[in-house]
């Protein structure tokens, strides 16, 4: 759960960071885009280093949610019987209504993101369009980014809880009680960053 | 005051259980909760009923022994407090309590209110010890112990071990359980040279008892009538994953 977790956290930090290339215009984001997949050439094969990332991102996701089901099942058979009270959480709750639907929700968020800016099959622009065209023509649906604002939250809201959690389950946050705001601001920094692309298309500041 | 108690009757561990509803007048708000249940089961006895079974020892706060999920929350809303020590002030006249054993698969129900915690002792039994014979107490300055390791080892040995823990985890872990007495133990002298091995074997059995896994929810430390801090998990991970290298 923690490793593979900060995998796709660093991934996460990746992604936000060239998705802030959107500011620099349509040349400087479809440049980027194309250096991604020829990055270290001649040296390694086009796409090589993406194709790497993509398989280490799948196993990480894959790994990821194994380890939440292994989890949930190991869960299910240390409380055969429930309790008859509807169990009242006295840790606020949070990360027992997050952790789990939230990350079902991010899943499924993930297969759409993919169908529509990735394979361009859910895009209205079609996956011949540039990546510019596509993002543009995707978030000019507002129930698009409407889902993705939701998704985006979630993934905040979990990362909330995730990121120190990593840090206890690895042993490191003995003591620490400063990682859980360092877990809070990485994670308000990743929101913010990811819903500013799609507030700048829907009040038109990029086009 | 008179309340409206539901409480988990099961005569034995292999019959099924339920809820029984039981009324008890005059409680007094002095009373402990224990107290209310004695007082319901005088009259369980007086009308020739068989009593609700429910653990108890010192009455309090410092045995373990007595435990029970109040309104859904392990030894009742009151924080930091054992069963025994919650008073009926905290109740009104006229509430309708539930009152249910502790739920995991590795505490068997083996009376009404009365789980089987040897899972626990085992747990001690794998590595909870130091091995070398260490004699009387040593004199104070005998051997010196930081500060900081002495406070993390007494707030860690301040578990009484009664379970809560357990029952209030959605996934039924004892990470709390087996994380203060790796803690206790580990942080002094004595039972340092086997810091990692006895992680190891206590973390093993844990999870060989049919404990769930940590996802540190915190609900927990939040229902510890001792108050153990979440940083006890955090050091039996990183004394776990050490043994492991």
């Amino acid at each position: 759960m923690a490793v593979t977790g900060a995998i796709l956290v660093l991934f996460l930090v990746g992604h936000m960071v060239g998705n802030l290339k959107t500011f620099a215009g349509p040349e400087a984001f479809n440049g980027y885009a194309l250096w991604l997949r020829e990055v270290g050439y001649p040296l390694v094969p086009k796409r090589g280093l993406l194709t790497l990332v993509e398989v280490v991102l799948v196993a990480a996701v894959v790994l990821h949610i194994w380890s939440a089901v292994a989890l949930y099942r190991r869960a299910a058979a240390a409380r055969p019987v429930r309790y008859a009270t509807r169990r009242r959480s006295q840790a606020g709750g949070y990360v027992v209504h997050i952790m789990r639907w939230g990350g079902v929700t991010i899943a499924l968020f993930v297969v759409y993101h993919l169908l529509d800016l990735t394979f361009g099959v859910a895009n209205p622009a079609g996956g011949a369009a540039t990546p510019y065209t596509r993002m543009i023509e995707g978030f000019s649906r507002w129930y698009v980014t409407l889902f993705y604002a939701v998704a985006v939250i979630m993934v905040g809201l979990h990362l909330r809880h995730g990121l120190w959690s990593a840090f206890q389950t690895l042993g490191l946050a003995r003591g620490r009680q400063g990682l859980r705001v360092f877990a809070a601001l990485l994670s308000a920094v990743l929101v913010l960053g990811f819903l500013s692309v799609p507030f700048a298309i829907m009040i038109g500041v990029v086009k | 005051m008179n309340l409206t108690l539901k409480i988990w009757r099961q005569h034995s561990p292999d019959e099924p259980g339920q809820m029984v509803k039981y009324h008890v007048k005059d409680v007094s708000p002095d009373m402990s909760f224990l107290e209310m249940l004695d007082v319901l089961n005088e009259g369980l006895i007086l009308a020739g009923d068989d009593p609700v079974a429910f653990d108890h020892d010192c009455r309090e706060g410092i045995c373990g022994m007595c435990g029970m999920v109040i309104n859904g929350v392990a030894h009742g809303e009151q924080k930091a407090t054992t069963t025994c020590q919650l008073h009926m002030r905290h109740f009104k006249d006229g509430d309708v309590v539930t009152i249910e054993p502790w739920r995991a698969a590795p505490f068997p129900v083996i009376k009404d209110l009365v789980v089987d915690r040897s899972a626990f002792d085992r747990i001690i039994q794998a590595g909870g010890f130091v091995s070398v014979p260490a004699g009387a107490a040593p004199d104070a300055h005998a051997v010196p112990v930081p500060k900081g390791d002495a406070d993390d080892a007494f707030d860690a040995a301040t578990c009484i071990g009664c379970g809560a823990c357990v029952a209030a985890c959605p996934n039924g872990s004892a990470s709390l359980f087996t994380g203060a007495k790796i803690t206790h133990l580990g942080s002094l002298p004595q039972g340092r040279p086997e810091r990692a091995s006895r992680a190891k074997t206590m973390v093993e059995q844990m999870d060989l008892e049919g404990f769930g896994g940590c996802t540190n929810t915190g609900e927990c430390t939040a229902v510890c009538p001792k108050g153990i801090s979440l940083d006890v998990i955090a050091r039996m991970n990183a004394d776990f994953l050490k043994a492991s290298r």
